[in-house]
């Protein structure tokens, strides 16, 4: 196992992003905060419980994976992008260090960002709204699983990206909706037949229900089913992936 | 070959494209000499050197670094292996030490300071040190690529083009480096544009055109084997045209007549100098100075490179 490489990478990721703080940490905190403002300070107060769970409450898990999802994918795909878009890669290409090696690094360089942006944020939002963890532990298991699976994908992106367009259109115009209509801002509950059913389809529906349970012990679905997509996104994300490294898509000629 | 740091075995590629860059290509380098592998634009050069660094995939052949399978034994081969790519890439916003010691890392190596810290006194980076990578000139950023190709400690070093583009004094300063690390027992693999590199520095050298390897030789060998040499006959008084008793040797004239050339195999039994000079004494043809010169290592590659692949073949 090639340990010094793995921490080259990782450490070189830290730094690009510690001279962007303003960018991806400071940024997306800022503007989950308002949500919060409004949400929780503002209209809070005028909109129903949530099952027994105040409205600015309710929305801070599906919120606060907004924005982990969003960084999730533009740290890793960046951080795999970048290279290839200067042509630094063939460093990484001709370098003693397995597939396997790289994305652990490039991943969990990713993932340390979106963890600490996740933490800041849920920090921020008892600023504004009251917040309770019910079960921290997977509270944890939550966050550190979809991180992992969304900057997973977020690599698969930056591979398969040929323009820095490309880097954004998943993000903005997949991620983004299917959070929103993913029971971010609603109990999935409270939608009506046909597309209660039809929404349950939308994979973001169940890590959101699964994150939330960890905070309020409300469900929109059962625990396991977001366990089981969490982890299936790990794979799919990961099999990718390995596809990736093992044809050179777009990475080798 | 039990001297071989590097095999090269029926390498081949094919661009999805279908273009072939490489034809069956078969090379072996040795243990701690500087190899210069030439050849026109799209001859096939960085794509057998990124084969071997693994950048670009072979359609089939295989590579040995110390007899070692390139791809079953890849952290063994590229541990060894340090490459200085054409193309100018660097990490823009990273520092020059930084960058070096990232480079040192990815390849495995633990924290050394002190010897990146050699290497970038060797290569006169050390005031550059905490300069951001893109605020360097080109020769500047020639040498902190070098540097981060050198901060594993490898034994065989890839230059592609090492000297592109850069001025007369950098290019003097990376052949002493160049020298310096293969009296250091690196063997130094460089491919270059400029002829003149390669006759000064290389202990043998290889000419790859459309693909394939068409000659691979010491220098000195090659330069005797391929090379040519001219005598150059003064004239007393110029003439209009060569005279018929002339044509049994290869003549031309030139300098409107005033110099008579004859081109001839040094190596031959009978060069026909001699003979030569006595019928031009027959003829009444004086002369009034004479001199001889070589032909170069580019006029050489020029031939190889031009000369229909069947007389090549002849001539190896």
């Amino acid at each position: 196992m090639n340990l010094h490489g793995i921490a080259a990478i990782y450490r070189f990721e830290m730094a690009r992003w510690g001279r962007t703080l303003w960018q991806s940490l400071i940024t997306p905190v800022i503007t989950t905060a308002l949500y919060f403002v409004v949400f929780g300070a503002a209209l809070g107060s005028r909109m129903t419980e949530m099952e027994g769970v105040s409205y600015g409450s309710f929305i801070v898990p599906g919120l606060t994976l907004l924005a982990v999802f969003m960084q999730s994918i533009f740290n890793a795909s960046f951080g795999i992008y970048f290279p290839k878009f200067t042509g630094t890669i063939y460093e990484l290409l001709s370098a003693p260090i397995s597939s396997f090696e790289a994305v652990l690094a490039y991943v969990g360089a990713a993932v340390t960002k979106s963890v600490i942006l996740a933490l800041v944020t849920i920090a921020t939002a008892t600023l504004f709204v009251p917040l309770r963890i019910d079960h921290p532990l997977w509270m944890v298991i939550f966050l550190v699983g979809i991180t992992t699976g969304f900057c997973l994908f977020g690599f698969a992106i930056g591979v398969w990206a040929k323009n820095f367009e490309q880097l954004q259109i998943i993000p903005m115009l997949v991620i983004t909706p299917l959070t929103f209509l993913g029971g971010a801002f609603y109990s999935v509950k409270a939608l009506q037949e046909p597309f209660r059913t039809v929404t349950l389809f939308n994979p973001i529906v169940h890590l959101i229900s699964g994150f939330r349970w960890s905070f309020y012990s409300i469900i929109d679905v059962p625990v396991w089913s977001s366990v089981a997509v969490m982890v299936a996104i790990i794979a799919l994300c990961m099999a990718v992936i390995a596809w990736m490294f093992r044809t050179g898509y777009r990475l080798k000629q | 070959m039990s001297d071989s740091v590097l095999s090269v075995r029926s390498l081949r590629k094919e661009y999805g494209t279908g273009v072939e860059a490489l034809k069956s290509v078969d090379l072996d380098i040795r243990r701690g000499e500087i190899f210069a592998l030439l050849g026109p634009n799209g001859a096939g050069k960085t794509t057998l050197i990124n084969i071997i660094c693994g950048i670009v995939t072979a359609t089939s052949g295989e590579v040995l670094v110390d007899g070692k399978n390139w791809h079953s034994n890849f952290r063994y081969a590229r541990e060894r292996i340090g490459l200085v790519p054409q193309e100018l890439t660097t990490e823009a916003f990273e520092s020059v030490w930084r960058t070096v010691r990232f480079s040192r890392g990815l390849f495995g190596k633990p924290r050394n300071d002190a010897y990146v810290e050699d290497i970038l006194k060797r290569l006169s980076l050390w005031d550059k040190r905490k300069s951001e990578m893109r605020f360097l000139s080109g020769g500047m950023k020639r040498r902190a690529m070098i540097a981060k190709a050198l901060s594993h400690e490898p034994d065989i070093l890839f230059l592609d083009e090492p000297t592109a583009g850069v001025d007369v004094e950098l290019r003097r300063d990376m052949w002493d480096l160049v020298r310096k690390l293969r009296a250091g027992g690196t063997t130094i693999i460089l491919t270059t544009h400029y002829i003149e590199e390669a006759e000064e520095m290389a202990d043998r050298v290889g000419v790859i055109s459309h693909g394939e390897l068409i000659a691979v030789d010491e220098k000195r060998s090659l330069m005797a084997k391929m090379g040519r040499k001219t005598l150059d006959i003064m004239l007393a008084e110029p003439l209009a045209e060569l005279p018929p008793d002339l044509s049994d040797w290869n003549l031309r004239l030139e300098s409107d007549g005033h110099v008579l050339c004859y081109e001839f195999d040094s190596h031959a039994e009978r060069t026909g100098i001699a003979s030569l000079m006595r019928r031009l004494g027959d003829l009444g043809i004086a002369y009034k100075d004479l001199s001889t010169h070589q032909s170069s290592l580019e006029d050489i590659f020029v031939e190889l490179v031009h000369r229909p692949r069947a007389e090549k073949e002849a001539a190896q």
